[in-house]
């Protein structure tokens, strides 16, 4: 019987066994899904949902003193209503950051575009030197701002040694313009990246045809390019709009007394004023603000993606 | 020879990446209202050429002409041409209507009258209702009528093609090529078409130009190509071939008398100019010119050899058949006229025979 082959006995074909959990995880698409989402889920329970929901029930509370009164009232946020202060700092706050948004966007797309298209070797290189500030703390490059921005400062001692000014040029430091700068400074790496994927994405082809099809380069990068990169424009606007809004630590070291936002107030709030639960409906108001906003804004940007397609 | 009555001229045309030569030395003439196919495998700076003509390369030496005008310092946004990509490279934010209608807007039209352009494109590529329809709702073959229709509609010198019916299923692209062809027809432009298959390029063409390497090896009507090649590469690169060795014994009326090794003598058309009696050279005949019987011919050129290998296809069959001194076995299809009885694939002593002009003299020997 050689060259036979025969069936070996069963004892020896015995597969090995899974336990019982093994073969759940096998058969169903679903708990191992779930299994995988484990670790995600408890950590946005514990951290962010449970978070939310003191914040949401101390916004209905009142401060006693050093205690709470836990008798449920809209009280603070009829008086956030009331008092102007709350309302202008709150529109300030979003002003500003759409104003660094505006500006961070409009300063990372050059870059975005050029290491996109224009960038052959060492993509990579490029993308780690775009990270580089974030590379120092924050607090450091906020510093570094005060040093350029400041009286004596880098700009200001410029100017004047050139004689184009007389006098130090105030509206730079503790201002508006200080915090919105310094902001598309800090973030422009939040936005370079989103938009630097989505026009790496753009099919090479597509702007060839455009060419092709009798388009110069301007209106190739109109009617091409641009509404391509939109998805990248959004998500950067978004990444760093949110953020910014609720911002306190620029304002509080750039800003001066017309630079300060919302997140300033809140703080304090939370600190010197020593009033948790206004702290707490304050903050509500600002994330809702921020969602409206946001929606808003991606229902529009999709509305007129439709209308030019 | 700057201009002549060619609608577009490639004159001497070089170009390098680098050290790499991707074109050399290459000159084209393409008449208007001609279907032109550039053949070559892939590599051989077909779509080079054609990136040239659209102005998506510039040539490193050498110049191309598109109705007379000089093209090296007209940009691609300028030029005359349009081109079909090989992704279609179909916009995917755009709609079926706006896709077609994209080139359009340099025209200043209304926006009912590029409509109404655009809903004849659609007719004539026979998609009408399609023009709500987003880029990603589209079949591949309805993205490439879409992409030629894109191109078509603004009414171009030149259309190119670069390989448009490579993505498509067989049955598609057989249907797509005969569409092609009509279109051509029907409006009269000149295409310039790229493609690595020869059937493709044999079915479609008026006249092709067969690239190696950079070069353009033979530019001829299909016909000419298949019949008449004139060396081993552009013989071997359409359809199959056999070649085989022999000393020419003497030329008259434009006939060489070949004494062929493994065939004895053998008469040959195709003849270049320069040949001589005496000079040794290569002699090509295609299989179905060849005819194989197991008795000995009564007329005609004959040869003696062993059946090797036979292959069953249904309408024909392959024989390959050893003939002595011939290192390849000699290749020979055959329409199965008569009902197969299954003993064809039999190792067994066989007759070659062929008509006078089946056999071409190719010119590097």
């Amino acid at each position: 019987m050689t060259g036979q082959i025969t069936p070996a006995p069963d004892h020896a074909t015995a597969l090995p066994r899974t336990g019982r959990i093994g073969m759940l995880l096998q058969r169903s698409e679903a708990a191992r899904g779930y299994s995988l989402l484990t670790p995600t889920l408890l950590i946005m329970t514990i951290g962010i949902l449970v978070p939310f929901g003191i914040l949401v029930t101390m916004s209905f509370w009142t401060q006693a003193g050093f205690g709470f009164d836990t008798a449920l009232t809209t009280a603070n946020y009829e008086k956030a209503a009331e008092r102007p202060i709350y309302g202008a700092l709150l529109t300030r706050s979003l002003k500003m950051s759409a104003m660094a948004t505006i500006a961070t966007v409009l300063l990372s797309y050059p870059m975005a575009y050029f290491v996109a298209f224009h960038v052959h070797r060492n993509k990579m290189m490029w993308i780690v030197l775009i990270t580089l500030p974030f590379w120092t703390s924050y607090l450091l490059r906020v510093f570094a701002w005060k040093v350029v921005l400041g009286y004596e400062g880098v700009i200001n001692s410029f100017l004047m040694t050139l004689g184009l000014i007389e006098a130090p040029l105030e509206f730079l430091l503790y201002s508006q313009s200080a915090v919105v700068i310094t902001l598309a400074h800090a973030w422009a790496a939040f936005a370079i990246l989103p938009m630097y994927v989505s026009l790496e994405k753009i099919d090479r082809s597509l702007l060839e045809a455009a060419t092709d099809l009798g388009d110069g380069p301007m209106a190739r990068f109109l009617r091409i390019t641009l509404p391509l990169s939109m998805p990248g424009v959004i998500s950067a606007s978004l990444l760093i709009f949110i953020p910014t809004t609720g911002d306190y630590i620029t304002p509080a070291l750039l800003g001066g007394p017309d630079g300060a936002m919302i997140g300033n107030l809140i703080q304090k709030q939370f600190g010197a004023i020593n009033d948790w639960p206004m702290g707490a409906a304050l903050s509500i108001i600002l994330m809702l603000s921020i969602g409206a906003i946001a929606l808003g804004f991606m229902a529009a940007t999709n509305f007129v993606r439709k209308r030019i397609s | 020879m700057t201009q002549n009555d060619a609608f577009i001229s490639i004159r001497n045309v070089n170009k390098f990446f680098g050290k790499f030569q991707a074109i050399a030395d290459v000159s084209i003439d393409i008449q208007h209202g001609e279907f032109f196919s550039l053949l070559g495998s892939s590599g051989c700076g077909k779509t080079t050429l054609l990136r040239m003509l659209a102005g998506f390369e510039s040539p490193t030496s050498g110049e191309i002409y598109i109705d007379g005008q000089p093209m090296s310092d007209v940009p691609p946004h300028h030029r005359p041409v349009n081109m079909v990509f090989q992704s279609y490279a179909i916009f995917p934010h755009l709609n079926v209507r706006d896709n077609i209608a994209y080139g359009l807007r340099k025209q200043k039209l209304a926006r009912a009258k590029r409509y109404e352009m655009v809903d004849e494109m659609l007719e004539l590529i026979k998609l009408p209702d399609y023009g709500d329809r987003k880029a990603n709702e589209l079949s591949g073959g309805q993205r490439q009528r879409i992409a030629l229709a894109r191109s078509l509609i603004l009414r171009p010198k030149v259309l190119l093609l670069d390989e448009p019916l490579g993505a498509l299923d067989k049955q598609l692209r057989e249907q797509m090529q005969l569409e092609l062809r009509a279109l051509q027809k029907t409006v009269g432009i000149t295409f310039v078409f790229v493609t690595h298959d020869q059937e493709e390029a044999l079915t479609l063409s008026d006249r092709i130009a067969v690239m190696a390497q950079g070069r353009d090896l033979q530019v001829d009507t299909p016909t000419r190509l298949y019949e008449n090649p004139v060396n081993r590469d552009v013989a071997s690169f359409i359809g199959t071939m056999n070649f085989f060795d022999g000393t020419v014994s003497a030329i008259n009326d434009g006939i060489a008398k070949v004494d062929a090794v493994g065939l004895g003598e053998v008469r040959a058309g195709n003849v270049p100019s320069g040949l001589r009696p005496g000079q040794s050279v290569c002699l090509a005949v295609r299989p179905e010119k060849l005819t194989v019987s197991e008795n000995a011919p009564e007329a005609g050129s004959n040869a003696r050899g062993l059946l090797e290998n036979a292959a069953y296809l249904g309408e024909r069959s392959h024989y390959y058949v050893r003939v002595d001194g011939v290192s390849q076995p000699v290749a020979v299809s055959a329409q199965n006229r008569q009902r197969a009885d299954g003993k064809a694939e039999d190792k067994r002593p066989v007759w070659l025979s062929w008509d006078e002009n089946a056999f071409v003299v190719l010119e590097d020997g």
